[in-house]
């Protein structure tokens, strides 16, 4: 058996008490193999980006397990986890969440350089990523000056500065116009065959329709799970 | 086919090329027999005139295709005719008003497995429309069959929004 990137077990997440309690996330068991690319579906409110949330350590399950790369995160320092996601996981998030001061390459840079880079390294790194996105004519650029396609292929090009064990993405295309979502498409289709592990949350279907495997939530828990295709992925290029 | 040779005249691998290339990875499923079979057809009824060509030596019988008045006429009333493929979605939402009201199945389910099947689709689709070696034209084509199935999706959320509710409500 391939060892999971991400695995879960009974993780919950409630909020609230009594009557008024939601279960946003409902005894979910999860197991994510390296190399594999998943899409989460379901209606708002089903509690897909808290299941995100809870995945990248970003939140705390109410209860159950969760692992990334073997290491149980429920248990963990606030600090150590703080570590653990600034070396292992590259977040995507729908408002692509930038320095506003910093450049395109300082922002990948800097990423870089607090997941442990040289700075050499770090600056090495951010150019190659940049140019991987199609961004190397616009390095210099503050987010202001660049559109919002352009804004989140940076914010992939940051996810990824510190060689992530998983990309974890939520709606990544929602703030986007169509155009900007095919070269969103384009870039994680390209994730997705060089091997990168992937976990996207998203109600948009043609995002959704790059990943391997969907899984469709419906308050809290797991309505359909499948795999759309079996590819094997292909290990380089974004190394 | 017909429309194919309004241009001009053409041999039978000739006019398979200009169809794949109009086509693009939908065309890679035609093979060279239906091309044949249609192209006889169409000059037993008039359409399309097949003489036989002054051929290479190595395939003496390559024969040159070309329209009739009747087929040029054909081609100008297909053009102008409005038609537009209908997407049955009547069987499907049967299926789901008598898995419910009959309680034979779970409707919700039903929609799931439908869900996996468009889904499929789409990312064959959409895998193909992404590739940049793709030719512009024939990827407005995959444009088109991706849009509709994202249409199909957004129905099917309808649905399974309707039978969830539905479903809780008792």
């Amino acid at each position: 058996m391939t060892e999971s990137v991400l695995r879960a077990r009974g993780l919950t997440r409630r909020y609230g008490r009594g009557s008024g309690m939601v279960r946003a996330v409902d005894e979910v068991d999860l197991s994510v193999p390296a190399g594999e690319s998943l899409a989460i579906m379901g209606p708002s409110g089903c509690g897909k980006s808290t299941l995100l949330h809870l995945l990248g350590g970003l939140q705390r399950p109410t209860a159950g397990r969760v692992w990334l790369a073997g290491r149980r995160l429920d248990t963990m320092s606030e600090r150590s986890l703080a570590r653990l996601r600034r070396d292992s996981v590259g977040f995507v998030f729908q408002s692509f969440h930038l320095m506003d001061e910093l450049t395109a390459v300082e922002n990948v840079e800097l990423a870089a350089l607090l997941a442990g880079r040289s700075p050499r390294q770090a600056r090495r790194r951010a150019g190659y990523l940049l140019d991987r996105v199609g961004l190397a004519d616009r390095a210099d650029h503050l987010p202001s000056a660049l559109s919002g396609g352009q804004r989140q292929r940076v914010a992939v090009a940051r996810a990824l500065s510190n060689e992530p064990l998983v990309v974890l993405a939520d709606e990544p295309t929602g703030n986007l116009d169509s155009a900007a979502t095919l070269e969103i498409l384009r870039l994680f289709e390209d994730l997705r065959t060089e091997g990168q592990t992937l976990v996207v949350v998203t109600h948009d279907s043609r995002i959704a329709a790059i990943a391997d495997r969907m899984i469709t939530m419906r308050d809290g828990a797991f309505a359909d799970d499948s795999r759309l295709a079996v590819t094997a992925p292909v290990h380089g290029g974004w190394r | 086919m017909l429309a194919m040779l309004a241009k001009e005249p053409a041999h039978g691998y000739e006019l398979r090329g200009r169809m794949r290339a109009a086509l693009g990875p939908l065309g890679e499923t035609m093979n060279a027999g239906q091309i044949y079979v249609t192209l006889t057809r169409l000059a037993k009824a008039g359409l399309i005139t097949s003489e036989r060509a002054d051929g290479l030596p190595d395939r003496p019988d390559r024969r040159v295709h070309a329209l009739t008045p009747a087929g040029q006429e054909r081609v100008t009333s297909w053009l102008t005719e409005v038609s537009w493929p209908k997407p049955d979605l009547t069987e499907f939402h049967l299926k789901l008003v008598a898995a419910a009201t009959a309680r034979l199945a779970d409707p919700v389910a039903l929609v799931d497995a439908q869900r996996r099947e468009v889904m499929r689709r789409l990312r064959d689709a959409q895998r193909t429309a992404l590739d940049r070696s793709m030719d512009p034209v024939a990827g407005l084509l995959m444009e088109g069959v991706v849009l509709r199935l994202r249409a199909d999706l957004e129905w099917l959320e309808a649905c399974e929004r309707m039978w969830t509710t539905r479903k809780a409500g008792g």
